[in-house]
C-alpha cells in the first residue's frame, strides 16, 4: 500500500543546498508578519505547525501528551525562493528573531539552473578573496631624506584630465618676444580636455538604477562640484539621461553613454539644440567587467514610464543590446567612426572615450585608439567590476584583473612615449574591501590617471546589501530591497534621495582627506603621482613581477 | 643635505671659491662626493673656446681604448689638462683625471653646430658605454668651453687632492656640489652637477617624482635622456628638453617643473599657451623638495626651488659676481661685501635669472612677471 505521504522527497532540495539557511527564533517571533511581507523572493511564508507538547497541571505530576498548532516562518526549499541573504528581514523583525546565516556548505550553483535556464544576477563576481590591489602597499615613506608633507595643512592638488592631451612637441604653441602664445592661425585640433577630480562614479544607467537612486547620486555630485569645488564627475551608463537634466546646467558633471543599444540616444540628439552646457564627456561602451564580450539587458519589469521616455521605448518591453556595437565590423571602423561622429555631434567640444572590459587584447585597442588623434582615453573595466545584471558565469569567470591589464597598457604608453596622451581610466573591484582610497592610490601609481567605482558608491551611498559571498545580487530582477535597483515605486521609496547626495558628498571628502594621506608621506601633493611605481610594493613576488614593482614581506 | 654652491662672474676665477664656500654650509658628513662644472673658460682653456672638451677619468687601459676610439672617430688632440694630484687620506686616486680639447674630425668642422652637437653627444655616450662595466673610462661631457670634474670625497680634501689651489683653472661660470650621501650608492655618475649639450644643473632634495619623469624622459627618443643614477639628473634633462628641444624661453622652465593650477593660470596673458604647456608636460612637474641651480648655453644663470622647498637656497653678490648658494653663509663666505638687501631667496613662484657676466639679475614671477633686482 502506498503511504499517505511520499516518504523520500526526492527532487526536493534540503535547506542544506541552499546558500542561506534562516534562522528563525521561536521564542523571540511575536508573529507580526513583518518579515514575510518584506522578504523580495518569498524565501519565508507564514505556516502553522503541529507541535507534540507534554504537559503537567496540578500538584502532582501528571504528564499529559497533547497537540498544539502554532504559527511559524518556515523557509522555503524552492530554488526559485532561496534566500538571498539580504537580511531585510532582519532589518524589520522587532524582536531579533530572525537573521539569515551563510551557509558554507551549499549547492545553490549546482542547482539554480531550472527550466534550461542558466542563472542569472546582478551584483559583483562572488570572490572573496583578497583582490591584488589590496596585496599592494605603499612603501616609499619620506623621512629625512626629505621633508614629508602635512596631509592636513600642505596644498593638494588632487586633480586629473580627461581628454586627449597634445604632446609638447605637437603644441600649436610659438613663442613671441618671450612670451608663448597659441598660434590659432596653425589650424591644428586642441582636443578638448577636462580637469576632474581622479575618481568618478562609473557608468549606471538611469534604467537599472531607481530614480531615487540616481537622483541621489547625480544630486550629490553636483553639491561636490557647486559647494565644495571637488569636480567629480559620473557617467551615466546606457540609456540616456534625464531630459531635464540634459537642458540644465548641471549636464556638464555628467558623461552620457552609447552603447551598442543606443538607447535614449534620439532623446539625446534631440536635446543637443537645447542645451547650455557641453557633458563632460562622452563613453562609448564597447565592453563591461561584469559582463565581458555579452551585451546588456534590461527586463521588461524594469521598463517603466520614466524609463521608456528617456530610452524612447514602448513600456514593459524586454530591452537588450546586442554584444557588439552592430554597424561596425572592425576595431578601426569602430574607432574612426563611433568616436568621430559623436565629436561631431557636440562641435568637436567634447572627450570622447571608449569603455571596454579587461582583457588580453586590451593592448590591441589601446593601440588603436593611440593612433586615432581623437580618442580621448580608454577605460578599462575588470573583472571585479561591474554593477549589471549578467549570467553568473560572465559575472564569475569572465574578463582580467584591472591591476595587470592596466599596469600592461600604462608601461605599452611608456614604451611608446604616449603616456601622457592618452589618460587610462581603471575600474573593476576598487575598494571591495573597503579600502577605497588605498585601491585608487595603487591604481594610479600603476599608471591610471583616473579611477572609476560603481558597487562602493551603491554600497556606501545607499547601503546595498551586496556582497562576495553572493549576498542579495537581485539586482537584475527589480527586486532590490534597498530600492536602488528597481523601478518599483514600492520598493523605491524606501530611499531618500537626499540622503544618498549626502552619504556620496561624504564619501568623496573622506576619500580626499585619505588620499592625501596616502600621496602626502610620499612626498607627492602638486600632481597626481600617475605611474609613480616606485612607491609601490607587492607583498607576492609573482604579483610584483608581473606588475614591475618592487616586492616587500 | 647637499651643499650647493654656484657663481657667475664678469672675471675669470677659480672653483676654490666654490669649495670655501661649500666648506662654509658644511654640516655634518658631507663625503660622498663633489662635482664641479665650469662654462666659460679662462686659464689654459681661454683660447680655446671653440674646441669641444671631454672631461673624465680612465684607467690606464681605458686611457688606451679612449685614445684609439677617438683616432678613429678623427678627433684630434688639441690641448690636455690633468691636475696634479696629491695624495690625500681617505680619497683614492683613480689612474688619470683629464679634460682634453680636440679638433672636430675632418667632415664636421664646417657642419652646422647643431650636427656637431649630436656628434659629441653620441660619442660621449658611446664612450660611457665602453666604460661602464669595469669602470675604465668615466666620463661627464664632451662639450666646448666646458669641463667637469667629480670625486668622491669631502669637498675640502678634494680641492686639495686635485691642486685646484696653485692650478690656473679658471672659468666665469662655476657649479660645484658637495653632495651627502643618501639613499644611493656612490657612483660618480650619481654626482651633480649634470651637464648636457650647453644645459648644466644640480639640485638638491629629494625627487619624490623620479621614476614618471624618467619614464617619460626616456620616452622622447631622445639618446641623451639616459643614465639617472641620480634622480637629480632629470632636472638637467627638464632644463634641455624645454629649452633646446621644446625652444622655450628659460623662464618657462619653473612653469614646466613647477606648474601652477588652473585658476591661476587663466590670469596669465600667455595663460592659454600655459595652460596646453601644464597639460603635455604633466609628467615634468616635479613635485621637490628641491632647490635647482643651473645655467644655458648662452650663459644665464638661474635657481629655482619649489614650494615645498622649506629651506630655500639663495642668490646675491655684485654687479659683475652673483653667488647661488644653497645657504646664505656660503654666499657671506663668497661675496660678503654685498648689498644684503638685494639678496633674493626664490619663493613658490619664482625663478631668479642672472644675465651672463653678472650683470642683471631679474626675478620671474609665475604670477606678477619680471622684477628687476640689479641692473
Ligand atoms: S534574508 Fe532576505 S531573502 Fe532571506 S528570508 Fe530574510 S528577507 Fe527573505
Ligand atoms: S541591495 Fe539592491 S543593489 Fe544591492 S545587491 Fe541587493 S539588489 Fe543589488
Amino acid at each position: 500500500m502506498e503511504p499517505a505521504t511520499r516518504l523520500d522527497h526526492n527532487h526536493e532540495l534540503t535547506l542544506k543546498e541552499l546558500p542561506y539557511l534562516v534562522r528563525w527564533r521561536d521564542d523571540r517571533c511575536k508573529r507580526c508578519g513583518r518579515c514575510t511581507a518584506v522578504c523580495p523572493v518569498f524565501a519565508i511564508v507564514p505556516t502553522v505547525v503541529v507541535h507534540r507538547v507534554v504537559e503537567s497541571s496540578g500538584a502532582f505530576p501528571q504528564p499529559k501528551t497533547g497537540r498544539r498548532v502554532v504559527t511559524a516562518i518556515k523557509q522555503s526549499t524552492n530554488i526559485s525562493n532561496y534566500c538571498i541573504g539580504c537580511a531585510t528581514c532582519s532589518l524589520v523583525c522587532p524582536n531579533e528573531a530572525i537573521e539569515p546565516e551563510y551557509n558554507p556548505q551549499n549547492k545553490f550553483l549546482i542547482h539554480k539552473n531550472r527550466g534550461g535556464t542558466p542563472y542569472t544576477r546582478g551584483g559583483r563576481r562572488n570572490d572573496p578573496l583578497v583582490s591584488t590591489l589590496d596585496r599592494l602597499k605603499f612603501t616609499r615613506i619620506s623621512m629625512l631624506t626629505d621633508p614629508a608633507l602635512d596631509a592636513g595643512r600642505h596644498e593638494f592638488r588632487l586633480r586629473s584630465y580627461l581628454g586627449r592631451i597634445l604632446p609638447a612637441d605637437e603644441l600649436p604653441v610659438k613663442i613671441i618676444d618671450g612670451k608663448a602664445e597659441v598660434d590659432h592661425l596653425a589650424e591644428k585640433f586642441i582636443p578638448p580636455v577636462r580637469e576632474i577630480y581622479p575618481v568618478m562614479i562609473g557608468s549606471m544607467s538611469v534604467g537599472a538604477l531607481s530614480p531615487n537612486m540616481w537622483e541621489g547620486l547625480a544630486m550629490g555630485i553636483t553639491y561636490l562640484n557647486e559647494v565644495d569645488g571637488m569636480p567629480v564627475v559620473m557617467a551615466s551608463g546606457e540609456g540616456g539621461m534625464p531630459l531635464r537634466l540634459l537642458k540644465s546646467r548641471f549636464v556638464k558633471y555628467f558623461i552620457p553613454q552609447i552603447a551598442s543599444g543606443y538607447f535614449g540616444w534620439d532623446e539625446m540628439i534631440r536635446a543637443i539644440p537645447h542645451m547650455v552646457e557641453d557633458p563632460c564627456a562622452i563613453e562609448i561602451k564597447y565592453g563591461q567587467g561584469a559582463k565581458p564580450g555579452d551585451g546588456g539587458l534590461l527586463m521588461a519589469h524594469k521598463v517603466l514610464k520614466l524609463i521608456s521616455e528617456i530610452r524612447g521605448v514602448p513600456l514593459g518591453v524586454d530591452l537588450p543590446s546586442p554584444p557588439t556595437h552592430q554597424t561596425k565590423y572592425s576595431i578601426e571602423e569602430a574607432v574612426a567612426k563611433m568616436i568621430q561622429s559623436m565629436y561631431m555631434a557636440w562641435g568637436f567640444r567634447v572627450p570622447v572615450y571608449p569603455k571596454i572590459s579587461g582583457t588580453k587584447t586590451a593592448k590591441a585597442v589601446l593601440n588603436n585608439l593611440v593612433r586615432n588623434p581623437f580618442a580621448a582615453a580608454l577605460s578599462i573595466d575588470g573583472e571585479d567590476g561591474g554593477t549589471g545584471a549578467a549570467y553568473n558565469v560572465s559575472m564569475d569567470k569572465m574578463g582580467h584583473p584591472i591591476a595587470s591589464n592596466l599596469r600592461e597598457c600604462y608601461l605599452d604608453l611608456v614604451k611608446q612615449g604616449k603616456q601622457n596622451e592618452l589618460p587610462l581610466i581603471a575600474a573593476g573591484g576598487v575598494g571591495k574591501k573597503g579600502n577605497l582610497a588605498a585601491n585608487v592610490a595603487a591604481l594610479i601609481m600603476l599608471g591610471a590617471s583616473c579611477v572609476s567605482i560603481g558597487k562602493y558608491i551603491m554600497q556606501a551611498a545607499a547601503g546595498c546589501l551586496g556582497d562576495e559571498f553572493n549576498r542579495c545580487n537581485v539586482c537584475n530582477l527589480g527586486k532590490c530591497p534597498r530600492g536602488i535597483t528597481t523601478q518599483d515605486p514600492k520598493l523605491y521609496r524606501r530611499l531618500d534621495p537626499d540622503k544618498v547626495a549626502e552619504r556620496v558628498v561624504e564619501v568623496f571628502k573622506a576619500l580626499d582627506v585619505e588620499l592625501r594621506k596616502v600621496f602626502a608621506p610620499m612626498g607627492r601633493s602638486t600632481e597626481l603621482p600617475i605611474g609613480m611605481s616606485d612607491g609601490l610594493s607587492a607583498d607576492d613576488p609573482a604579483i610584483s613581477e608581473r606588475l614591475h614593482i618592487s616586492y616587500a614581506c | 643635505m647637499c651643499r650647493l654652491s654656484a657663481i657667475t662672474s664678469s672675471e675669470y676665477f677659480s672653483p676654490v671659491e666654490n669649495i670655501l664656500s661649500l666648506e662654509t654650509m658644511k654640516e655634518g658628513h658631507d663625503g660622498s662626493g663633489m662635482g664641479l662644472v665650469l662654462k666659460d673658460l679662462g686659464g689654459e682653456f681661454e683660447g680655446l673656446k671653440e674646441y669641444p672638451v671631454l672631461s673624465g677619468i680612465c684607467s690606464k687601459g681605458g686611457m688606451q681604448v679612449l685614445d684609439d676610439y677617438m683616432d678613429q672617430k678623427g678627433f684630434k688632440l688639441k690641448h690636455i689638462w690633468t691636475p696634479k694630484v696629491k695624495p690625500v687620506k681617505g680619497i683614492q686616486p683613480r689612474d688619470y683625471y683629464f679634460a682634453r680639447a680636440y679638433e672636430y674630425p675632418p667632415g664636421f668642422r664646417e657642419k652646422p653646430f647643431a650636427d656637431k652637437e649630436e656628434l659629441l653627444l653620441a660619442t660621449r655616450l658611446k664612450l660611457r658605454k665602453m666604460g661602464e662595466q669595469d669602470e675604465s673610462i668615466i666620463v661627464f661631457s664632451f662639450y666646448p668651453d666646458v669641463i667637469t670634474l667629480k670625486e668622491v670625497g669631502d669637498p675640502m680634501e678634494l680641492g686639495e687632492f686635485f691642486g685646484l689651489g696653485t692650478d690656473n683653472l679658471r672659468a666665469r661660470i662655476i657649479l660645484a656640489q658637495g653632495r651627502q650621501n643618501t639613499n644611493y650608492a656612490i657612483n660618480l655618475y650619481a654626482c651633480h652637477p649634470f651637464f648636457i649639450q650647453g644645459f648644466g644643473s644640480m639640485t638638491n632634495g629629494e625627487n619624490t617624482a623620479f621614476v614618471p619623469i624618467r619614464e617619460y624622459l626616456m620616452s622622447r627618443n631622445f639618446p641623451g635622456y639616459t643614465g639617472y643614477n641620480s634622480d637629480s639628473e632629470v632636472f638637467t634633462h627638464i632644463l634641455h628638453y624645454s629649452c633646446h628641444t621644446l625652444g622655450y624661453p628659460l623662464n618657462y622652465y619653473k612653469d614646466v617643473i613647477t606648474p601652477l593650477k588652473a585658476s591661476e593660470i587663466e590670469g596669465r596673458q600667455d595663460g592659454e599657451a600655459v595652460a596646453l604647456m601644464k597639460m603635455a608636460l604633466r609628467p615634468l612637474c616635479i613635485d621637490g623638495p628641491n632647490c635647482v641651480i643651473g645655467f644655458t648655453p648662452d650663459g644665464y644663470t638661474f635657481m629655482v626651488q619649489d614650494a615645498k622647498k622649506l629651506r630655500p637656497g639663495i642668490v646675491g653678490g655684485v654687479s659683475g659676481k652673483i653667488g647661488f648658494m644653497s645657504e646664505e653663509c656660503g654666499l657671506d663666505s663668497t661675496i660678503p661685501k654685498r648689498d644684503r638687501s638685494l639678496d633674493v631667496t626664490p619663493m613658490k613662484y619664482d625663478m631668479v635669472i642672472v644675465s651672463p657676466g653678472a650683470k642683471e639679475v631679474k626675478v620671474w614671477n609665475q604670477l606678477q612677471g619680471w622684477t628687476t633686482i640689479m641692473n
